[in-house]
This record gives structure tokens, sequence and C-alpha cells, in this order.
């Protein structure tokens, strides 16, 4: 079922926690919302859910696909719900907190004993908890506990599932697990599911679509590749990734910051250049257009690349650079290296009105 | 076992990492020993003056049966509207904002801070005859006054805080979650009260209650005034005991006061086995 929201927004007493906000999201999609903490992201996906209720004026518009759900109470907008600390109930057992959902239906809908029984045992199996539906949730791990809320929110056949940070809780490994496993049974399934996270890269991994959001305002809705490759601004190139900043004034076609040069084709005045670590180089001597004398401080060789952050007296906040390990080899690096940084493309986000730019650098040397 | 090849661990058996067990316990029991067990010996001692015989005739005089009929009835009853009351006061004081919340919640103990012999008399004025509720309820043949209604409204007022202080803790821990998720599954607020939010809160109301109840059963100040102490009707248990200890009869008032004695004690520990093996389960142990 598509979910469609016409300017929506919510006050809590004074304070704005969303600004009027549209959003159509299309049936069977995976789309996840992301954004820091306060950001409303939570506040769009209860009020979705119908545990908030947005502003009365202006009044806005919620529907599942042609279902107008904007006064309809949370329990009859047939949503599942997930939340991030799985809020089960600790007195009952795995089966009955799975099967709490089919047994409060009123006596004529409820289906079977018998029915009910085996649709559990179908939606244990999924989750793979078969065997343990007669422990406590006290007794299951964290990552079996978000698979039992997640096979009770699923129980109902909801139009929609809603996840709110629903690997917040757990740890990188079980996260990393549940997060492919929950892409497989969406795939399987094929229901609109919707999740918030404040969590860049669970987001871009898992999502059809991301939304990213900041005080209460969506900054970009995109596929993950079209977010990371074109930021539509500089809060959502920031908050995707590490990025050094290159603060400094331009005159004739160059920028100079301390001791710091960089060619750049940019109009006379201050600028603010900004770099995602994998795009800048460290080399041993300074390129013809670019002079970044660097310090090195720390030097993280774990992974695919290696990470190594940068000082020196023209910048405000340490630089980050990921170099590969054959470049980390035969540049010998150690902590205190003196070398340069070259940066092989920078990207700038003017004051609003303007269209960013993103410049790709020829590595003349 | 093999012990630890720690250097400053001798001993086989290991040891304890927590500082002061020995002192804290040592002083924990000496207190315990001194304040409950002592005094409960001393009535113990009292009774060996009695043959079983004896004992057995002071309990069982149809004079002391009737008190306890009463007791028990009406500290039932009192406890049975101090549960419901107290859990939707719990429940006022937890979930909702409003202002004079505050003054609300120091009012719950006023029952403890005030003398009970206090409001047993504030009590037995207000409903007698002549009192402002009396002259209001007696003309609809409803007299509280000198009954048993009289009575367990003197304990409901005493146990009161109980029921309220116990619930309430529990509710506050609680997350609002819970009923949320409940309520996500499409039950309404009466079933999602009953089957979410109910039975975790029941151990606490449960020990509430029973606190109350045993409270009910012992209390005398509050209860003489208003009670009216008719024999066979209006007696409590508390008052035979006090009459015995007016005639000297020291075995006689040991001998009633190890019946009241022996059942608060029995459901207070009823109460504990059941509620650890609640907490247990919800705790992740296999009860």
């Amino acid at each position: 079922m598509s979910i469609r929201l016409h300017n929506i927004s919510k006050h809590f007493g004074k304070t704005r926690a969303l600004e009027p906000v549209d959003l159509d999201i299309a049936e069977g999609e995976l789309v996840g919302l992301l954004g820091p903490s306060g950001s409303g992201k939570t506040t769009l996906l209860r009020i979705i859910a119908g545990l908030e209720s947005p502003d009365l004026k202006p009044a806005g518009r919620i529907q599942f696909g042609d279902r107008d759900v904007t006064h309809l109470h949370v329990r009859d907008r047939r949503i599942g719900f997930v939340f991030q600390h799985y809020a089960l109930f600790r007195h009952m057992t795995v089966y009955d907190n799975v099967a709490f959902g089919l047994s409060v239906m009123p006596r004529k809908n409820r289906p079977s004993s018998g029915e009910i029984r085996s649709r559990v045992y179908r939606l244990l199996e999924m989750v793979q908890l078969e065997q343990m539906a007669n422990r406590y949730p006290a007794q299951l791990s964290g990552g079996q506990q978000q698979r039992v809320s997640l096979a009770r929110a699923l129980a109902l056949r909801p139009d929609v599932l809603l996840l709110d940070e629903p690997f917040g809780a757990l740890d990188a490994k079980v996260r990393q697990e549940l997060r492919r496993w929950l892409r497989q049974l969406h795939d399987e399934l094929n229901f609109t599911s919707l999740f918030v996270t404040h969590d860049q890269e669970e987001a871009l991994e898992l999502s059809d679509r991301v939304v990213v959001m900041s005080n209460g305002r969506i900054e970009q809705i995109d596929a993950p590749d079209t977010l990371y490759r074109q930021p539509a601004n500089r809060f959502v190139f920031e908050f995707l990734s590490d990025v050094n900043l290159l603060e400094g004034t331009v005159r004739n076609g160059v920028l100079t910051c301390g001791n710091a040069r960089l060619a750049v084709d940019l109009a006379d005045g201050a600028e603010e250049l900004l770099m995602r670590p994998h795009e800048v180089e460290l080399r041993e001597v300074p390129s013809a257009a670019a002079h970044l004398p660097v310090t090195v401080t720390a030097i993280s060789p774990v992974g695919a690349e290696v990470r190594v952050e940068l000082a020196a007296d023209w910048m405000a906040e340490p630089w980050l650079a990921t170099i590969s390990h054959t470049d980390y080899e035969r540049l010998e690096l150690r902590r205190g290296a003196r070398l340069y940084a070259v940066p092989r493309r920078w990207h700038r986000f003017p004051a609003a009105g303007r269209a960013e730019q993103h410049v790709s650098l020829a590595l003349a040397s | 076992m093999s012990a630890p090849s720690l250097p400053f661990a001798l001993g086989s058996t290991p040891k304890r990492v927590l500082p002061g067990f020995g002192l804290s316990l040592g002083i924990s029991l000496t207190f315990v020993s001194l304040m409950l067990l002592l005094p409960m010996t001393g009535l113990v001692g009292q009774l060996a003056g009695l043959s079983l015989a004896e004992y057995w005739a002071i309990i069982t005089d149809e004079r002391v049966v009737a008190s306890y009929v009463v007791t028990i009835g009406a500290a039932a009853v009192a406890s049975i509207l101090n549960a419901m009351f107290g859990l939707l006061l719990a429940w006022v004081l937890v979930r909702y904002e409003f202002p004079g919340k505050r003054l609300l919640d120091a009012l719950m103990d006023l029952p403890f801070a005030l003398p009970t012999a206090v409001a047993g008399i504030t009590l037995a004025t207000l409903y007698s005859s002549n009192g402002w509720m009396g002259q209001l309820l007696e003309p609809l043949g409803f007299q509280v006054a000198y009954t048993w209604v009289g009575i367990a409204l003197a304990m409901a007022f005493t146990s009161i805080p109980f029921v309220v202080r116990t619930v309430q803790p529990v509710l506050e821990d609680m997350p609002h979650e819970m009923d949320e998720a409940a309520l996500t599954l499409g039950a309404s607020d009466a079933t999602g009260f009953r089957r979410v939010i109910l039975p975790h809160l029941w151990p606490a109301l449960m020990t509430g209650t029973g606190l109350g109840f045993v409270r009910s059963l012992g209390e005398f100040g509050a209860i003489i005034f208003i009670a009216g102490n008719m024999p066979y009707q209006t007696e409590i248990t508390s008052l035979m005991i006090f009459v015995r200890l007016q005639e000297y009869d020291y075995a006689g008032a040991s001998a009633i006061a190890s019946v009241i004695l022996f059942v608060s004690l029995a459901l207070l520990f009823a109460i504990n086995v059941w509620q650890g093996r609640f907490i247990k389960r919800l705790h992740g142990g296999h009860g």
C-alpha cells in the first residue's frame, strides 16, 4: 500500500517539531528516514502510525493507498510498528506475544484458535524462532527479541510496516545480520516499509530511497547513490560521511589559508570547500595546483583502506584521508610524518539561491 | 576447584571483592534480633505458661472468634476498595499532568503521618449521627459509625498509602511503548489495560494490598472510636487483646496476638514467594 503525506506539521507546545511536510512512498518501497536526533524523523514516523497526531492547522492529510487515515485511530490503521527497544510484553511467552494481535481481534473476525496457532508458527519459522515459542522475552538476546517484535508486527498482515530505529539497540554484528535479513524479508513479502535511523550507512545500504531530515524539514529524498553523489545541500553532504573543510580567501584564482594554497577557478572572496576523505590524496611533494602541508597525527590501518588523520595550522578541524594500503606502504607513513594533501575533487555549497558545485581536478603534478 | 593464582588469594575460598560483608550483615542481624525477634520471642515466652488446651480455649472463645470474622471481613472489604482506588490514584499520579499533582502526591502519605487515634476520632465525629457525613447518610438508612462499615472505612483510611506507594514506582518504570504496542496491534483501551498493563502491575498491586490487609488486621487506634465495640458485632481482634491486657491477663492477650501474628506472617510470606516467581520470569529466570 502506498503512503502519501500532504502538508503534515507538528508542534509540541511552542516548539516546532515538524515543518509542513509532503512525502510520497510507492507501494512495496523500503524507505529510510535519516537524520540526526531532534530532526523530527521519529515524530514523522509516529504521526504516520497514528501514535502522534499532526497539527490541525494547517490541515494535513495522510493516505494509505486510497484510504484517508488522517483521523483514524492507530488501532484501525492497519500498520505494523516495531519499536527501538522491542516493547515486547514481558509477562507473555514469545508465542503469546506474536499471537497477541490475532487474539484481541473482535470475536466475529477472529480466526479460529487452530488457525491462530498455525499462523503464529509460520511467523516464528520466518523469523527462525520456532524453538523459542515458549520462552519469555527476557530469556532471548536483543536480536532475537527484535525478531519476535517484527513477527508480532507482521502477524496482522499490515498494509504498512513502520520501524523506529529497529537496530539501534543492537551491537554492530547483529545489526548487520538483521539488516540483511530485513531486506530479504521485505523483498519476499513486498510490504511497504518505512524505517527511522540515524545511521547513514544503514540508511544507504538498506533503503530503496532515503529521506534526509534536519530540524523538522526534509532536506532531500533520493536513491542512496544519487544522495551520495549529488547531495542537495551542505547538510546532506556533511551528514552522509566525514568531511574535510578548507576555508580561505580566493584572490586571482588561488585560495589561500595560512601557508596553504589551492588553485581554484572561483571569483575573489571568502570560500569554503569540502572534500570527502577518499577525495584527498597524500604526497611527498606538493602539486602545481595544491600546496597543503599536513602532519600525520593518527593512522588506522584496519579494513580495505587506511584512515589517516591529519593536522595543520591552517585547518580548524583535523582532516581525514583514506588511502590504499599500497600507498600507505609506499609513503612509509608513520605518526608525525610531514606530507602534502592533494584534493582530487572538491565540493562547494554557496549560500542559498545558487546551485551547488562539484569540481574534479586534473591530477597534473 | 583450583583457586585463582593471584598472589594475595591465599585461602581456598575465593575472596569477596565487595568490602564490608561481615560487618554489614552482622549489624543487620543484630538489629533484626533486637528490634523484631526479641519482642516476638517475648510473645512466645508468654504463651509458655499456657497448656495447649488452655491456648485453644482462649483463641476459640466465641467472642474472640466473632472478632476474627469482623476484623477479617472488614479488612477484606477495605483492601478491595484500596486495591481499586489505590490503583486509580497511582495511575492518575503517574500518567497525567495536572495542576495540584504534587499536592495530591504528598497527600497520599497523610495516613502515615497522622496519629491513628486522631484519625479515629475525626472519622467517628464525622460519621456519627450528628456529624457532617452522618447527618446526610443516616436519613437514607445508611449507618456508618458504630457498624462494621465504619470499621472498614477506618481500615481503608489507614492503609491507602500501601497500594499507591507500591504500584506507583512500577507504573513509572513501565515503558509507554508497551501500551502503544498493544494499540498498534489493534487492542482496545480496555483490552490493552487488562492484558498488558494490569499483568505488569499485578505483583505490586498484590503486595500493596497484602500489606494494607495485614496492617488493617492489627490496626487499633483508628478503629476503636468508630467501631462502637459491641460484643459479637463490632469488636475487632485488637480490642480483644487490649481487653485482656487491661485485665492483666498477659498470656491470654499473647495467645490472641499470636493468631494475628501467624496469619499476617503467613500472608506476607506467601505474597513474597509468589511475587519472587513472577519477577524471575520477567527478568529471565525459568520460574
